[in-house]
């Protein structure tokens, strides 16, 4: 891994080479393995050692970015004028004031050394016990585990400095028999931590449990639906508009609702990257200090995030939602929460008369941002809940959906909640039980 | 660049490997787009660096690095073993990899303008003006326009004596218009969403798209459909345009179709095939009038290259012929596992990734009939167009898409704009309604440019040849 002394030296060259007003820079390093199985085979093992360097380079107002992975002057130097050279030749952009000033920041990123030298060996026993428990069940797995360790330096010309590194590592698997699967994963800092045996287990009992399914009609059911398929909405909700650009743009399903109820009252959703159950960096992309911003306060609309750019648009402080530059998306929420419930997942099911369980959603996609309609599939695990026990399992369904109004129609919250990594970054959600939920198709398995 | 070729492939080799190989990528891409006026993205980049994978006791590893430097070749060739030997602590049957005759060749992108010769300047003002013709448009909220240009430099090397170096051109361009009130936010692109268009040339594309002549017709129709009426909620016959039907094809046929996940190993996360090795030549999974072939020769085509990240040649080949199943993209180890010829369809998301089954540029071939005697020849129906929204099971049984665009025919014309329209299906089915594909006059080969698969997730270029085409009793409307 790159020395910070390494980094140093970098950012200061840079700094003494640019000739425009303001200048940024990022740099990410790291290595990252990943062992994938299927068939109860380790098929692809990988491990890639990879760094990026960005600069982003202000004259007037301009702004113009390059980026590189050859760390060499000539090639630093080749950067920085082109960086230079695409920002004097850009239009002023009005709206652009400054790149951040420097400020102190709190906490850190989530690291474990032991992670970061966990090695290819490691990984495979853990694929091994996993593949063990498949075969002993008469089952097939299929999964992978991965894990990576990274360091992010941002600097820029007003004196802004800040380091971080971090571990992360994930296992997610999904066993099969002939008719039926079953899914589970674990997400965290350490990949010692991730109990591929626990895993084994939840994945082997959905899978049994689900074999030979019944095929249930579309139409609005009650759903109670596991960690996996709540993060996936919420990460799907943010998308449509929790960034200050979509808003600014009134392309967010919040325009015009702000300070309004938009779901029910026992729903609350905010970014917070310096909380324990989540994997943040205490700084973003631009260097500012992460804040946590409340989304939605007991069913109403109540905040965005921001990054420099839009904060200063609407004379505001940046949350430290930045996103590397150049950036078309705006800033993003990407330690998402929905706070937790005092209801269990076992009280869930047993209260249930009539409901379908979700273990996870697959390929959602947003069809009306404003309006929030999801569509997607159920997988590895759907499941009829009668009379308070999970019955049998159900054949997939696809679901068209508003996602405000199921964050309208959440009749119960658990209070235990599960890290989820998503396309987002990650979110930390409880199970739900949602009423009238819309399932508007179904497939064959 | 061939010394460090060799020297990985010496020392993986010593290191015990049975088959190694190497790719050594330089990428360049240059990016700008403009939205309202203003700057979006303006960027340049460099990447390179180079991924060794090893075959050990049957078993694979991977292991790559930015640094061009021979300690370091030597020190990831030797851990592309290591991890070789780890795999092999939870092995199946050993690898087998299908032959072929190594190739010692040279493959260049041709095109007419390199798009890194023109000058920035001249882009931005390309882009800038066209993003102000439809700013201008009343009732516009949002304009944009974008341009993408992508080189990329790779040199192939196999310890089976196989040495390929390839220079892939890609030019992408695309524009948008966007409407906002009452509650509704709609979206026209040209020449289609996504970011446009795309091929493998130069910046010949640019004025080929004939931007300037479409710019007002998309902020119209994107101001047009906050007021027109919604895409009602029924069964009927679904006219789709091309580039829609491209991504159809992209999602039902093209996916189910890579020979990896029929076998499984994209269970846990992309998912499996529906188009399972006992359907291969005995499964109709369209009318007569469907044929679809995956052509990585295709001319400008997104997925055209000269040979795969395994050395195999680029090929056309029927996937599905005449409505019948016909065929598989492939690699070297799955082709070996259903006794196949590889079909040259492996390939990999730069130098830090192993090279997956990929598709290359998956085509309907066009029919017989013009589009507008198959409008004629439609009593009721709806055509859509341009897609907004895609989803697919992870069998690719399942779908459902929905488009910027309808338009309702009836009695064979169209008539008034819907908005919000969607429709769904089940692959076979949908496929099996088609009662008519347009002729060579509206066929093009549209881009994907994001086809996203694997673990870690690999993002590579594809395309597929399409032009209008009828299916007949779709449910449309979905959710309403």
């Amino acid at each position: 891994m790159i020395a910070d002394s390494s980094i140093e030296k970098i950012f200061d060259f840079i700094m003494r080479l640019s000739k425009a007003d303001q200048t940024e820079a990022l740099l990410f390093a790291g290595s990252s393995s990943l062992t994938r199985f299927a068939n109860n085979r380790i098929h692809q093992n990988m491990n890639e050692e990879g760094v990026r360097l960005s600069i982003r380079a202000i004259v007037v107002g301009q702004t113009g970015s390059a980026s590189t992975n050859d760390l060499s002057e000539d090639s630093i130097g080749r950067l920085v004028e082109a960086a230079n050279k695409m920002a004097k030749i850009s239009p002023k952009d009005p709206g652009f004031l400054t790149l951040p000033a420097p400020l102190a920041h709190t906490g850190s990123a989530p690291f474990s050394a032991r992670t970061a030298a966990f090695s290819p060996f490691e990984r495979a026993e853990g694929v091994k016990l996993m593949v063990e428990r498949a075969k002993e069940s008469s089952l097939v797995a299929a999964g992978a585990f991965a894990v990576q360790e990274a360091k992010i330096a941002v600097a820029n010309s007003l004196g802004l400095i800040k380091t971080a590194s971090l571990t992360d590592a994930k296992i997610s698997t999904v066993f099969t028999s002939k008719s039926s699967s079953g899914y589970a994963d674990a997400y965290g800092f350490a990949a010692e931590e991730l109990s591929p045996g626990r895993l084994a287990d939840q994945a082997a009992q959905k899978a049994w449990l689900s074999q030979d399914p019944a095929e249930l009609a579309p139409g609005r059911y009650t759903v109670i639906l596991e960690p996996a398929a709540v993060a996936d909405m919420i990460s799907h909700l943010a998308f449509c508009g929790f960034g200050a650009l979509s808003f600014q743009e009134k392309r967010s399903f919040l325009n015009d609702r702000m300070g309004k109820r938009i779901v029910g009252p026992n729903v609350t959703v905010y970014d917070d990257a310096l909380d324990d159950k989540t994997l943040g960096l205490p700084f973003d992309y631009e260097g500012v200090p992460k804040k946590r911003v409340v989304l939605i306060d007991k069913g109403v609309a109540s905040g965005l995030v921001y990054d420099s750019y839009t904060a200063t648009k609407d004379g505001v402080s940046s949350t430290g939602h930045g996103l590397p530059a150049p950036n078309p998306y705006g800033p993003q929420a990407q330690n998402l929460f929905l706070e937790g419930g005092d209801s269990s997942f076992a009280e869930m099911i047993s209260r249930a008369k009539r409901a379908i369980l979700v273990t996870r959603f697959h390929y959602t996609n947003i069809e009306d941002p404003l309006k929030t309609i999801m569509t997607g599939m159920t997988r590895d695990g759907t499941f009829l809940v009668e009379d308070g026990q999970i019955k049998q399992g159900i054949k997939n369904l696809r679901f068209t959906q508003s996602i405000l109004e199921a964050l309208s129609n959440v009749s119960s919250i658990s209070a235990e909640t599960e890290l989820k990594e998503t396309f987002l970054g990650c979110c930390t959600a409880p199970s739900l039980v949602v009423e009238d939920f819309n399932f508007t198709g179904k497939t064959e398995f | 660049m061939k010394e460090l070729a060799e020297l990985a492939l010496d020392t993986a080799k010593k290191g015990g490997a049975s088959y190694v190989d190497i790719r050594l990528v330089r990428v360049r891409k240059e990016a700008l787009s403009v939205k309202n006026g203003n700057i979006e993205v303006i960027g340049d980049s460099f990447d390179q660096g180079f991924g060794i994978r090893s075959l050990f006791n049957g078993s694979f590893g991977f292991a790559a690095s930015y640094e061009l430097k021979p300690e370091k070749v030597i020190e990831m060739a030797r851990l592309s073993v290591e991890i070789a030997k780890a795999s092999a602590l939870v092995k199946g049957d050993d690898v087998i990899l299908a032959d072929i005759e190594p190739k010692v060749a040279e493959y260049r992108t041709p095109f007419k303008v390199d798009p890194f010769d023109i000058a920035l300047e001249n882009k931005l003002e390309t882009l800038l003006g066209l993003n102000e013709r439809i700013r201008g448009f009343a009732g516009i909220n949002i304009a944009s326009a974008s341009l993408r240009f992508v080189r990329k430099e790779q040199i192939f090397a196999s310890s089976e004596g196989a040495f390929i170096e390839q220079t892939i051109m890609m030019s992408g361009a695309g524009m948008e218009a966007i409407a906002i009130g009452g509650g509704e936010m709609q979206i026209r692109s040209y020449p289609n969403s996504h970011g446009g268009q795309f091929i493998t040339g130069g910046y010949e594309l640019v004025d080929a798209l004939a931007f300037e002549d479409n710019a007002e017709r998309l902020a119209k129709e994107a101001v047009a459909l906050l007021a027109a009426k919604e895409c009602p909620s029924t069964r009927t016959d679904l006219i789709l345009g091309g580039s829609q039907l491209a991504l159809q094809i992209h999602e039902s046929i093209g996916h189910p179709a890579e020979l990896d996940r029929a076998l499984g190993t994209e269970a846990s996360f992309a998912g499996m095939s529906f188009l399972t090795p006992d359907k291969l030549g005995k499964y109709k999974v369209g009318s007569p009038l469907v044929n679809i072939v995956a052509d990585a020769t295709a001319e400008r085509g997104l997925g055209t290259f000269g040979y795969d990240d395994e050395g195999v040649r680029a090929s056309r080949f029927d996937l599905v012929k005449e409505g019948l199943f016909t065929g598989y993209l492939n690699s070297r180890e799955t082709a070996a596992a259903l006794g196949q010829k590889p079909n040259g369809s492996m390939r990999a998301d730069g130098w830090s990734r192993a090279p997956l089954i990929r598709m290359t540029n998956v085509s309907l071939l066009p029919g017989e009939t013009s589009l507008d005697e198959l409008i004629g020849d439609t009593k009721d129906g709806i055509l859509m167009d341009t897609n907004r929204s895609w989803s697919i099971d992870d069998k690719r049984l399942n779908f459902q898409f929905a488009t910027e665009i309808a338009w309702r025919i009836e009695n064979g014309r169209l008539t008034e704009m819907l908005k919000n329209p969607n429709y769904t299906g089940k692959t076979p089915f949908f496929w099996g309604s088609c009662d008519a594909i347009t002729d060579n006059s509206s066929w093009l080969i549209w881009a994907t440019p994001n086809c996203g698969k694997g673990e870690p997730m690999q993002v590579i270029e594809t395309g597929h040849g399409a032009s209008p085409a009828r299916f007949k009793d779709i449910e449309i409307g979905v959710g309403k």
